[in-house]
């Protein structure tokens, strides 16, 4: 069962040179109680998928077509209303910058009570269950900590705190994104060892957006891959990683220096630029940087099974299959 | 042959500002740091925010005082050098910052942002045009770009900007402030193959600055790992990755999740947060959060001790290494 199915999803935003189409067609499903990573380079749509899902959207993005599926009910038919009673309670979500989550003149206890204004509990009791929750998240002497203001914490407390408040209430779905950009190497290790201690004690699903192949390799146990606003690859971060089917991730796994373990001057990179997502190439949407392409590439190609559960969308597995 | 550029315990304070009920007090965000770069060689300082790398980065750029030590560049003492004497000296040691956008003017073009170092220096009787395009090639970006503005193109193009401009007086030593910061891999790749390239056939000395350890491990050849202000490990970039001394570099190291889901990671786990650099703890500062501390670790100091070509400041270096025998 899926907690999040998303079909057909296409998104363009307004500019005065025409529709930039940021999403095109994007299908996938987060599965539950699982860790779905979303990995891609800048401007591949992670950000406007995360505000589709939540329908917190920029005001010139418009929903061309498609559904986003929450356990079987399809968000962007929802009123204002109603999408509102779901964030916070069954969607949450864990923004980037740990330093602006939080209201800067409110302590931190109080902001944690604020959140639980749909519960009908004293406030002796949220008190207690956001102590709870600090606790939760690894942070040291929580009852006096509520008392502080969000600037005497570090940023990796912070960034604790975020996930604390996110998962108060209990979600069925924690949007995570780039949660550990804004934090160093070692911090950032500890809040994924967190994350997945918290997602096996919660039970819910996580949708984890990086472009840290690392991070996403040792956190999730699903991945999709998406480049240019298309999805171009998902599978379990097994498959994906160790045998990627698109040439795009094999691309930017090759590109990824932590792999690299002989010292090298000349580092392998993808040459060309992504795609004007305002004037579209007709084909594939990576031809013009694949070491790849062929006479096929001139047409679109479909999403292709590479191994049970593992798919991308690129002409090889066809032709690989027919062969 | 002396090096290029001698740092000699080195002093970094701050003041502090005193509140109502406080007396102000002094920090030392580095705190007697002692390294040497080689011409035409790049030397990585890693460590975590607040660990003083960019302050450091800055004194040497002459844009903190240093407030204790010396820092000599070709034997010229650049503490307390006048800024009338320093301006001589930018172009020799230039500096290129850690956000590449914000650190072009959005009003200028990148014409007039990459041949300001030549008006700045009293050169403006170069051929600007000529010199624009020699450096725009340099970088490996089209000459035409020499008529656009910042917004007009994309992070990684402003990096390249921020080279050019960077080396647009011939200078001699390059100190690169997180150089890939927020980039994509792939272009990440490309800006780093770019300064290796450039400081093969400039011979440029490099210190780049960084918490990124897969970027030091391919560009560097030396490295210094610092922790609250202070140099805990250096040597030549290959050793200190192969055969780790201080504990701190060897959590660095295993805190560098690898693209591989099944990757078997000698995860050396810190607690806790980094100290605050107001309440540096006594002995050993990386104790609070040493998986391996002895009761040693929290009264004395160590001091600098050598193994092969690394420097370590540790007690017990390569204890994590005893205990892998003992549990094998």
């Amino acid at each position: 069962m899926a907690v999040l199915d998303i079909r057909d999803l296409s998104v363009s935003y307004a500019t005065p040179r025409g529709p930039l189409k940021a999403l095109r067609n994007v299908s996938m499903t987060i599965p539950e109680k699982k860790i779905t990573g979303i990995v891609g380079e800048s401007g591949c749509g992670k950000s406007t998928l995360i505000s589709s899902i939540i329908r917190l959207m920029a005001p010139n993005a418009k929903v061309g077509s498609g559904e986003v599926r929450f356990k079987g009910e399809n968000l962007l038919a929802r009123s204002e209303n109603e999408m509102r009673a779901l964030r916070g309670t069954e969607i949450s979500m864990v923004f980037q910058d740990p330093m602006q989550t939080h209201n800067p003149v409110l302590t931190v206890g109080r902001q944690m009570i604020d959140i639980q204004y749909r519960d009908k509990l004293s406030k002796a009791e949220k008190r207690k269950r956001a102590a709870g929750m600090l606790a939760l998240v690894g942070i040291p002497d929580p009852e006096a900590r509520l008392n502080q203001y969000p600037f005497e914490f570090s940023g990796g407390m912070r960034q604790r705190i975020a996930i604390a408040m996110a998962l108060m209430a209990k979600p069925s779905l924690l949007i995570a994104d780039e949660p550990t950009t804004a934090l160093d190497a070692t911090l950032e290790v500890q809040i994924i060892k967190r994350l997945r201690e918290l997602q096996d004690e919660i039970g819910c699903s996580i949708l984890f957006i990086s472009h840290h192949l690392g991070v996403i390799a040792e956190l999730c146990d699903e991945v999709v891959v998406m480049y240019a606003g298309e999805v171009v690859e998902s599978g379990t971060v097994r498959d994906v990683f160790h045998n990627p089917a698109h040439p795009y991730t094999r691309a930017l796994l090759e590109c990824d220096p932590g792999h690299i373990k002989v010292r090298t001057r000349n580092l392998p990179t993808i040459p060309g630029n992504i795609p004007d997502l305002v004037n579209l190439p007709s084909g594939c949407i990576f031809a013009e940087r694949c070491d790849k392409r062929h006479d096929a590439c001139a047409a679109r190609p479909a999403m292709g099974t590479a191994s049970p559960g593992h798919h991308a969308a690129c002409h090889l597995i066809a032709e690989r299959v027919t062969a | 042959m002396s090096a290029l550029l001698e740092i000699r315990d080195v002093f970094v304070r701050f003041k502090l500002r005193g509140g109502v009920f406080s007396s102000a007090g002094t920090i030392d965000a580095v705190s007697g740091v002692s390294l040497d770069i080689e011409e035409g060689k790049t030397y990585g300082i890693v460590g975590e925010s607040g660990s003083g790398k960019t302050t450091l980065a800055r004194a040497v750029a002459g844009l903190h005082h240093a407030s204790e030590g010396s820092i000599l560049y070709r034997g010229q003492e650049l503490v307390d050098l006048p800024e009338a004497e320093f301006r001589k000296l930018r172009r020799e040691i230039v500096m290129m910052f850690q956000d590449p956008i914000g650190s072009l003017s959005p009003r200028l073009t990148i014409k007039s942002l990459i041949t300001e170092p030549f008006r700045i220096q009293g050169m403006s009787d170069r051929d600007l045009d000529a010199e624009a395009k020699r450096l725009l090639t340099m970088v490996g970006l089209p000459p035409e770009f020499a008529a656009r503005y910042p917004y007009q193109i994309s992070g990684g193009q402003a990096r390249r900007v921020g080279v050019a401009r960077a080396l647009a007086l011939d200078p001699k030593l390059l100190i690169a402030d997180e150089p890939t910061a927020g980039l994509d891999v792939s272009i990440q790749g490309e800006m780093l193959n770019l300064l290796a390239r450039l400081q093969d056939e400039l011979g440029l000395a490099i210190m780049i600055i960084t918490h990124n350890l897969n970027v030091v491990r391919h560009i560097t050849d030396k490295v210094g790992i610092m922790y609250l202000g202070k140099l805990v490990e250096e040597g030549p970039t290959e050793e200190v990755f192969a055969r780790p001394q201080h504990p701190y570099t060897l959590a660095l190291l295993a805190a560098n999740p690898e693209p591989d889901p099944d990757a078997q990671l000698m995860r050396v786990e810190l607690q806790g947060e980094p100290p605050s650099i107001l309440r540096r703890p006594k002995g050993c500062e990386f104790h609070t959060r040493c998986p391996f501390v002895q009761p040693r670790c929290s009264t004395d100091v160590p001091a600098w001790s050598s193994h092969g070509a690394v420097a370590h400041r540790c007690h017990f270096p390569e204890i994590w290494a005893q205990e892998d025998a003992a549990t094998t």
